[in-house]
């Protein structure tokens, strides 16, 4: 039954990947992006990983959606037509590193075995040690935010690097008022300092 | 500013219960699924559809650009000075069994404060991010 499920919905997942490649219009693209995370939040509830399942939902079909749609209101929602001669090399390429992706896929253990090397390593001292150590119900939250506290902290400093980056890029620094500010002033005052 | 009432009425309606589920997603990481990163992201969208419905210059009036910018790194800051103060009682940095009396409170109040540290940066960060972005072009003309 579950695999029915599974088969469905990354059918669908497929499905939706071309439908994205050949669309001229893209917005259109969007929404069917936004789609695509939501039957991926699907899937993975489906695996039993809710957490990530809710991350996908709320920042790839929601947060990143929204931002796409903003950045099409301010250029275009056509894609151009630019002609391009089909590249051989290119398409061997693709051809080839798709064919090693595949071939790598051979390798790994099935999904929910519980001898893959992934449950043999901390996993099990992480299992035994929440609940005496951290008492917390919800081991994804006890491993993410104690035994991996480090990790987390690193990604929220990326979080805040990416924000000042985009401060930094479309100017909502505080410099920018100043500057703006000192030229009205000077424009009234007639070249007074500030 | 939009005029479609029925987009307003419902919005109006739902960015409470959003900001409601947000905070409900925040605090109940520790027992159910979520935690400080996906609240923070849905106190964000709250946040965006607010802007998207009543338009940018009243959204600036609620969150404004300065305190936006503060929390960014308030979060941030909050969450490094857990650390801090896990050193400052002699422990390792983000170990937060000596926090308290007992290792296992220790832990809940290091979770909780580290959650609230990456909720309120990630929040910050994707209204500032959606602000910037929807701001870019109208604002400077």
């Amino acid at each position: 039954m579950i695999d029915i499920v599974h088969l469905v919905l990354f059918t669908f997942l497929a499905v939706i990947a071309i439908a994205i490649i050949r669309l001229r219009d893209l917005f259109a693209a969007v929404m069917l992006m936004g789609i695509f995370s939501l039957l991926s939040a699907s899937l993975f509830t489906v695996m039993d990983a809710v957490d990530v399942a809710f991350t996908e939902a709320s920042v790839g079909a929601g947060i990143s959606t929204v931002l796409m749609l903003a950045t099409l209101s301010l250029t275009t929602s056509k894609e151009s037509r630019l002609y391009q001669r089909p590249q051989p090399l290119a398409l061997i390429a693709v051809l080839l590193t798709g064919a090693a992706l595949v071939y790598a896929t051979f390798d790994m253990p099935r999904y929910g075995d519980p001898a893959a090397p992934i449950h043999h390593h901390v996993a099990p001292e992480y299992i035994a040690q929440t609940e005496d150590e951290i008492g917390v119900p919800n081991m994804v939250t006890a491993i993410l935010a104690s035994f991996r506290g480090y990790d987390t902290w690193g990604e929220t400093t990326v979080i805040f690097t990416a924000c000042v980056g985009v401060m930094l890029l479309l100017g909502g620094g505080r410099t920018v008022y100043r500057i703006r500010r000192k030229k009205h002033g000077g424009s009234d005052d007639g070249g007074s300092v500030l | 500013m939009i005029r479609h009432v029925i987009l307003r009425v419902l919005s109006k309606l739902l960015i409470p219960l959003i900001m409601l589920f947000a905070l409900y997603v925040q605090f109940h990481g520790d027992y159910g699924p979520g935690g400080g990163f996906q609240a923070g992201v849905i106190f964000g969208a709250a946040i965006i559809l607010y802007a998207l419905m009543f338009g940018l210059e009243a959204a600036r009036r609620v969150f404004p650009p300065r305190v936006l910018e503060f929390l960014v790194a308030f979060g941030l800051l909050l969450y490094g000075s857990v650390g801090v103060a896990a050193i400052l009682e002699g422990g390792n940095f983000l170990d937060y069994s000596v926090l308290a009396h007992e290792p296992v409170h220790g832990q809940h109040l290091g979770i909780l404060l580290v959650e609230l540290g990456v909720g309120i940066t990630v929040a910050s960060v994707m209204a500032t991010i959606f602000l910037l972005f929807a701001g870019r072009g109208r604002s400077d003309v």
